[in-house]
This record gives C-alpha cells, sequence and structure tokens, in this order.
C-alpha cells in the first residue's frame, strides 16, 4: 500500500519555500509531512498533504515543476527503537534508501514514516515478514 | 543512377582543381580591377595591383569585403558589367537598412543553374524526378536557383513558390512529387499536414533539399520520419549567387563547396588571419566565376569548419559544415570561441527547452561561464540523485561541444528573463 508524494522543484533561494506553503494554506492544504534535499543551487521539495490531487492542480497553475510519485508510508512502532529496528531490515536485505521522513500524524500510538527504496518489492515483504504494516492514504486521513 | 551532374569537376583531383582556381582568380581580380572603382581603391589603399595577385595563396594579400561595403555600394557601385549585360537581379530580404541587389548575366544565372544541379543530381535527382518548389519566387534566391537547376538536370519543374499548402499537397499528391526543395521549417509544416491528412501513403517523395535557415539534425530526422524521405542541407547566399553554393550528398556530413566557382577560407573573425582547415572560424567566399556582381572575399559573418577528408560520395570539393553561429554571436571564453547556438543545440539535445542564459564572469583574472537553464517536467524527478546525474551530462555534454567547462545552473520555469523583443542570451559582466 502507498501513499501520494508531492515533489516540487524549487531554486534555492530565500523566500522560497515560504511562498509556496503560503500558495498551499491559502488554498486550504494540509501539510502532512514536509523534506527538502538539496544542492547550492537547486533543492527538491517532497511533501505528503491532504489532498494531493487539488495540490497538484494549484501548484500547475502557480507554474510549479513537479511530479506526484507513490511512496511507502511505514507504520513505526512509537516506542525506543522503533526506527532503528526498520533501519536495520532495510540494511538485512541491502536495500538503499534513496530518502525517508517523518508525518506529523500520530494515530493508534504509532509514527509513520515515509521510506523511499531502491528495491520496494523486497523491502514490503520484509516488513510484512516482520509484521510492521504500511499504510494507505484513509489510515492518515489523506483524500488522494 | 547517374551520380554526378558534372563529374569531371566535382571529382576532379586537387591539382585540376587548385589550376582552375589559380587561373580564374588572377582573372577575376583583373575584372574587378578593371571594372569597379571600389575595388581598385580598396586595392590600393592596400598597395596593390593584379599584378600581386598570381595564384590563390595570394588571396589572403586582398582586402575583405563586408556587407557594410555591400550597402554602401546600393544599387550599382559593385557592377562589373554594363546593365546591357545583365538579365536579372535577385535580392536579400533587407531586415535591417538598405537592401542588396545582386546582379547577373545570363553566364551567371548559367553557372548558378548548374550548381542547383548538382545539389539535386547528389540526392538522386534525374530527368525521372518530380522536383516540387516550393520555395519563394521573386527576389529571394530560393525559388529561382533550384527552379533552374532542376530545369537543367532536366526534372519536371513544378515551381509552386512557397504557401497554399492545400496547393502544394494537391500537387504533391497528384503529380507524384519525389522531390521537394524548400525551407526546413516549411518542410516540418507541410510534413505534419500529409501526416494530418493522412496523405502519407499518397506521397511519392524520395528526397527534400532544405535551406536558407539554421535546422537541427533532430530537426532533419523529424521531416525524414514524418516523409519517410531523405533530407538534404543547402547553403547560399545571394551576395555569392543564392542557393547551391555548397550542397549536401548521400553522406549528409557536411556540405560539398562548389569550390570551382566559389574559394571559401576560414578567417578569425577579430583578427581576419586565416585559419587552417579544421579550424571554426567565419566563413568568407570569393566568387572566381561571376561576370556582373563578382565578390572578393565577402565575410559571411557564418561561422564553421572546412573540411579536405575524403567523402565516400567519391566527390573531391571541399566541405563545410553547416554553421554553427554567426560571428557577431561569439564569445571568446578562456580563449574559446564560444557559441549560443552551440549551447542551444546541446540543450535540445538534452531535453531541455531553448530558454536560456549564458552569464559570462572574471574571476580572479580567469572567465567564468555558466549557463542557466530553466527545468522542465520531463526532467524533473523526485530523485536529487537523478537531477544531479542529468545535470552532470549537461555539463559533459557542454564540455564535448564548447571544449570548456561551463557551470550549469537548473532554475525554475519562467525564471528566465524573457524580453518582448530578442531574447537576451548572454550576460557578459566582464564588459562591466
Ligand atoms: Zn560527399
Amino acid at each position: 500500500m502507498s501513499i501520494q508524494q508531492i515533489s516540487v522543484f524549487l531554486e534555492n533561494r530565500a523566500g522560497q519555500l515560504a511562498e509556496i506553503t503560503k500558495v498551499l494554506a491559502g488554498e486550504g492544504i494540509d501539510l502532512r509531512a514536509i523534506s527538502i534535499a538539496e544542492t547550492a543551487d537547486y533543492g527538491v521539495l517532497r511533501m505528503i498533504v491532504d489532498d494531493s490531487q487539488k495540490a497538484k492542480s494549484i501548484l500547475l497553475d502557480s507554474g510549479y515543476i513537479m511530479s506526484v510519485t507513490p511512496v511507502l508510508a511505514v507504520a513505526v512502532p512509537d516506542a525506543p527503537g522503533g526506527v532503528a529496528s526498520v533501519l536495520e531490515l532495510l540494511a538485512e536485505g541491502k536495500i538503499d534508501i534513496e530518502y525517508m521522513y517523518s508525518l506529523f500524524t500520530h494515530v493508534e500510538g504509532k509514527a509513520y514514516m515515509v521510506f523511499r527504496v531502491s528495491d520496494e518489492g523486497k523491502f514490503k515483504a520484509l516488513l510484512d515478514s516482520h509484521g510492521i504494516q504500511t499504510c494507505g492514504p484513509e489510515v492518515l486521513g489523506l483524500k488522494q | 543512377m547517374k551520380r554526378y551532374y558534372q563529374p569531371e569537376i566535382e571529382t576532379a583531383s586537387p591539382e585540376q582543381m587548385r589550376a582552375w582556381q589559380d587561373e580564374r582568380l588572377v582573372k577575376q581580380v583583373q575584372h574587378v580591377w578593371d571594372n569597379v572603382p571600389f575595388y581598385r581603391k580598396k586595392m590600393e589603399e592596400k598597395g596593390l595591383t593584379p599584378a600581386d595577385i598570381k595564384s590563390v595563396d595570394d588571396l589572403k594579400k586582398l582586402p575583405f569585403i563586408t556587407k557594410d561595403d555591400l550597402r554602401e555600394c546600393y544599387p550599382y557601385g559593385l557592377l562589373a558589367k554594363p546593365l546591357n549585360e545583365c538579365v536579372r537581379i535577385q535580392s536579400t530580404s533587407g531586415t535591417t537598412g538598405k537592401r542588396v541587389v545582386a546582379f547577373y548575366t545570363q553566364h551567371d544565372v548559367d553557372l548558378w543553374d548548374d550548381c542547383c544541379a548538382r545539389a539535386i543530381t547528389a540526392v538522386g535527382g534525374t530527368n525521372e524526378d518530380v522536383c516540387q518548389v516550393a520555395y519563394g519566387y521573386g527576389l529571394f534566391t530560393g525559388g529561382p536557383g533550384l527552379n533552374g537547376g532542376s530545369h537543367k538536370v532536366g526534372c519536371l519543374t513544378l515551381p509552386m513558390s512557397s504557401g497554399n499548402t492545400d496547393r502544394q499537397l494537391q500537387f504533391m499528391t497528384d503529380l507524384e512529387a519525389t522531390i521537394l526543395c524548400c525551407t526546413p521549417s516549411y518542410a516540418a509544416y507541410l510534413a505534419e499536414s500529409v501526416n494530418e491528412r493522412g496523405l502519407r501513403d499518397k506521397i511519392k517523395l524520395k528526397a527534400g533539399i532544405f535551406g536558407a535557415e539554421a535546422w537541427s539534425e533532430e530537426m532533419r530526422r523529424d521531416i525524414e520520419k514524418q516523409l519517410g524521405i531523405k533530407a538534404y542541407d543547402i547553403y547560399g547566399l545571394t551576395e555569392i549567387t543564392g542557393p547551391g553554393v555548397s550542397f549536401e550528398c548521400e553522406e549528409q556530413t557536411g556540405m560539398h563547396v562548389n569550390e570551382d566557382h566559389f574559394i571559401p577560407e576560414i578567417i578569425d573573425p577579430n583578427t581576419g588571419e586565416v585559419l587552417p582547415e579544421g579550424t571554426k572560424g567565419e566563413l568568407v567566399f570569393t566568387s572566381i566565376t561571376k561576370e556582373a556582381f563578382p565578390l572578393l572575399r565577402y565575410r559571411t559573418r557564418d561561422i564553421c569548419v572546412l573540411s579536405r577528408k575524403k567523402c565516400s560520395c567519391g566527390r573531391t570539393l571541399i566541405k563545410m559544415a553547416k554553421p554553427m553561429g554567426r560571428s557577431d554571436d561569439m564569445l571568446i571564453i578562456k580563449g574559446v570561441n564560444v557559441f549560443p547556438s552551440q549551447v542551444e543545440a546541446v540543450l535540445l539535445e538534452q531535453g531541455y527547452q531553448a530558454n536560456y542564459q549564458i552569464i559570462v564572469d572574471r574571476v580572479n583574472h580567469s572567465d567564468t561561464m555558466e549557463v542557466q537553464v530553466e527545468m522542465t517536467p520531463e526532467n524533473f524527478s523526485d530523485s536529487l540523485a537523478k537531477i544531479t546525474e542529468m545535470e552532470k551530462s549537461l555539463v559533459a555534454a557542454l564540455k564535448t561541444m564548447l571544449g570548456i567547462y561551463a557551470k550549469v545552473k537548473l532554475v525554475a520555469p519562467k525564471s528566465i528573463t524573457r524580453s518582448e523583443g530578442k531574447a537576451v542570451r548572454v550576460i557578459d559582466k566582464r564588459k562591466i
């Protein structure tokens, strides 16, 4: 099960991030997770929002370069060592992490993290075999 | 099938070609000295008389002639034959300043037609072909030049002129045109129309001769695919004669210059010094057989490279590359000549749009070059690694094309200032 992630191309200039979040907030879009990867000149802003279709059309209308990609949202045990246990699985399976970040949302005593990895199928199987769940948009209350 | 229109010339030995050039150049210099006061004055200013020009080796002694000279001499200042021996004029479009008017005797027209006939034969044209000339007819040289060449080859000539796409397509299909001659942009438009109207199976085209405009290899492949033909380039300029100054053969790797009529040179646009074969510089032509409007060392402002490398078509005529820019646009960065058009070609090839800006600066006495290019939806990815990978391959492709390192800066769409008129492509901070 996966959720939709929105990625946006941003120039590495002051105010760029504030501007885009303002645009989204102005249209009532709620940010559930946000992460930035950057070089000296530009960056990729990744977001999970409550309504990805609406966010997509707002961003395109505002002239942003963006894409929507499915990513895995993993329900990490909300206890010490929770994240470590997932990372260990990845190391065991020799799966590379392209990026990961956490959602603001906590549900049913669980924390949620977004993972983008080199081999999603294998990662999924490992999680299943260790009883760690991934979750779809409805669990997180996302309209996608 | 006939491979050459004039085999004895097109495949002549270098010695034979050189002998013709020597003889004709000497004669031409005497001709302008005797008949064109403007040239006599220019030569006298350099302390030259016709006796100083004994062979092509002496060509470099002669002064250049520029477009400004032509404008200054408008209309009759460079005429070398009495008007009663002239039968035709052609003219440039003259977007700025005065037009240039070129005069032709019947002999000049004949030789020009021969040049175009060589081009048509080189793409496989014979008297069995139907040649659709969709270049403009009139003052523009495109239509009249290819029309004359087509007659000489013996093709059935369709003198369509440009425009009226319905009629073009009707004749193309009804009369089964096999060769199409027009500008590349019009060819692309016709190709699109052919496919839109489902006429692809009804056309019999096999080759196209497309010139008078800059066009890319991508555009060539696109037209070839859409029409199911081979697309060839042709080069020329009204000042020298018109299309057919040089033409492409089946190898499609540059254009053979009709050097028995036009001697090409490559010069450094800044110093005027003649550069060795294979070096990039400004193309200069001397017309050695033209009677009415002979130009000696005319600076075309086109930047290109000449090559004597053996061609598989068997022609020994020297080849010129597709012009890669105008000398007016040339930048010298770290001592290397760089043209915005080269940057543009790389960007298009790598899937970016031609919306870019080149920023040249000098840091610690050393030139720096930065190419700013807008990110495109196709090149964007949620993975930063993929984007930096593409950025690296763009830097590498630029390095291969330009010979120097250029920093690439990916910017957000619409962030490169779009001026109303001509786009500002270069910001040279070194001059400030
Ligand atoms: Zn050839």
